[in-house]
């Protein structure tokens, strides 16, 4: 099957140290050019499957390939944009010599780094804290900063682990806004979240749970083959019927 | 590689440290006050000070390095901008090269003050001259940083990383005939000195006090030195994994 603009995980397998399994058997095929929520209880498997499909972590089984290559191939690697769980944030430099190193480092030739990064200061409302260093900002500066990150080289694929925890729900609006809009513009979003209410804002949905695949589709799929009105609910009903 | 990124992360290290300015006055200045300390520990012995100081010229500059070193790539490591950066379009020598050449320059200015004040300040005279003294003093910098940058690998947290001095460093330090000359010692500690690289730094001190000539000893210390530095990198660069 060719999936040019999606991406196709086939039996995908996790085991830490031959023994502790973070993923098991999961499969799934998920179209490009939307935003595409991984969804699950922590301990799920959420971040595990994330860095395997930034290439970061090695799969013990299985095959991931995005955009017709292999996850963590190089030619991936000039398409994506990562945002790490953790801070992943120079604390010691200000806001802006974070976004201009990683614009660095993300291949952005000179003369249009300070454009990108003037760009993604107004996309986070970071502008007024340019000069702050990130160890003077508050955690949901921080987490704005990352996100700043991943998204300064415009990438086709973005991956977000978590991206608004601890944000304030007026901010958490105005991230979801900007998810829609890049995914709008053609761009694919890969957001992980165990916030369920997060999830009916994403176009498709998969929920994981003891890093097995619950469930995939759409949220009103899922609600329609639940019976039920809302994610959570149908979280609840298929883990109730898996058991 | 690229020559670009390499430099662009040269400089990001060493805009880090200017925010950090305690830390620049730590290793700048620590060195010089502990030296300074010892002259007045030898008040009664000029002639001893004289041959321990450019001893410790040759050990100063690695343990420091290797401190700072070490704990900055770890910090690296925990953060999560490592992983940041292995998933983007760099290469781990990108990395590595740009941590070493930041380090080392640091390790340039520091090993430069300390010798400066060693041979002004301390009046210490060796034969060898101030830029024989200069250039080991240096490649012990150097040594200290890519030996913190492999050993970063081996820890998991901050306090590991410092507690890595006491096995790694400390027993080079013992057996570097600094506190007994290596003739005098056990034969399997004379054979142990022979494979620790900080033998060959202090011994490099050693050469540059009491020879007026660039030694064929020198130089091959100074071959030691370098080149244990280069492979520590080359370690250091297959313990940086792209994928976990």
């Amino acid at each position: 099957m060719l999936m040019a603009n999606g991406i196709l995980l086939t039996h995908v397998g996790v085991t830490f140290d031959h023994y502790q399994t973070a993923l098991e058997d999961i499969s799934v095929a998920l179209d490009g050019g939307q935003i595409i929520g991984i969804i699950g209880p922590s301990g799920a498997g959420k971040t595990t499957l994330i860095r395997a499909l930034v290439g970061r972590q090695r799969i013990t089984s299985g095959s991931i390939d995005i955009f017709d290559h292999p996850a963590g191939s190089a030619q991936l690697r000039r398409q994506l944009g990562y945002m790490t769980q953790g801070a992943g944030t120079y604390s010691d430099l200000t806001v802006a010599e974070n976004l201009r190193y990683f614009a660095t480092m993300a291949n952005i030739p000179r003369r249009r780094i300070t454009a990108a990064v003037e760009r993604v200061l107004t996309t986070t409302e970071l502008s007024p804290h340019a000069d702050r260093l990130i160890a003077q900002l508050s955690g949901g500066q921080r987490q704005r900063v990352s996100l700043g990150i991943a998204l300064i080289a415009k990438p086709k694929l973005l991956i977000l682990d978590e991206p608004t925890v601890g944000l304030d729900p007026v901010l958490r609006a105005s991230l979801w806004q900007l998810f829609e809009q890049l995914a709008a513009s053609g761009t694919t979003l890969i957001v992980s979240s165990h916030v369920m209410d997060e999830a009916s804002r994403c176009h498709d949905l998969v929920l994981l749970r003891d890093g097995r695949l619950l469930a995939h589709g759409t949220p009103q799929q899922l609600c329609q083959q639940t019976g039920t009105t809302g994610v959570e609910a149908a979280f609840l009903k298929l883990v109730g019927a898996a058991k | 590689m690229n020559p670009r990124r390499t430099l662009a992360t040269a400089v990001r290290v060493l805009r880090q440290l200017r925010h950090d300015p305690r830390t620049v006055a730590l290793i700048m200045v620590v060195p010089c006050v502990l030296l300074i300390i010892l002259k007045y520990a030898f008040y009664n012995n000029a002639v001893a000070f004289n041959n321990v100081a450019p001893m410790i010229l040759g050990i100063f500059p690695l343990l420091m390095m290797f401190l700072v070193t070490s704990i900055a790539t770890l910090r690296e490591r925990t953060s999560g901008t490592l992983d940041r950066l292995m998933t983007m379009p760099i290469s781990k020598l990108d990395f590595l090269f740009g941590y070493a050449l930041a380090f080392s320059l640091v390790g340039l200015v520091q090993a430069s003050l300390v010798s400066l004040v060693t041979l002004g300040f301390l009046s210490v005279t060796v034969l060898g001259g101030t830029l024989a003294l200069i250039v080991a003093a240096v490649a012990a910098a150097i040594l200290g940083t890519s030996l913190g940058l492999l050993v970063s690998a081996f820890a998991t947290s901050e306090f590991q990383a410092v507690e890595l001095v006491m096995p790694i460093l400390m027993p080079q330090v013992l057996v570097c005939g600094l506190f007994v000359a290596r003739d005098q010692m056990a034969t399997f500690l004379q054979r142990l000195a022979d494979v620790f690289p900080l033998t060959y730094s202090v011994d490099a001190m050693k050469q540059v006090t009491t020879h007026s000539q660039w030694t064929g000893e020198l130089k091959r210390d100074l071959c030691v030195v370098l080149g244990v530095a280069a492979a520590a990198l080359v370690l250091g660069s297959i313990t940086i994994r792209r994928q976990e």
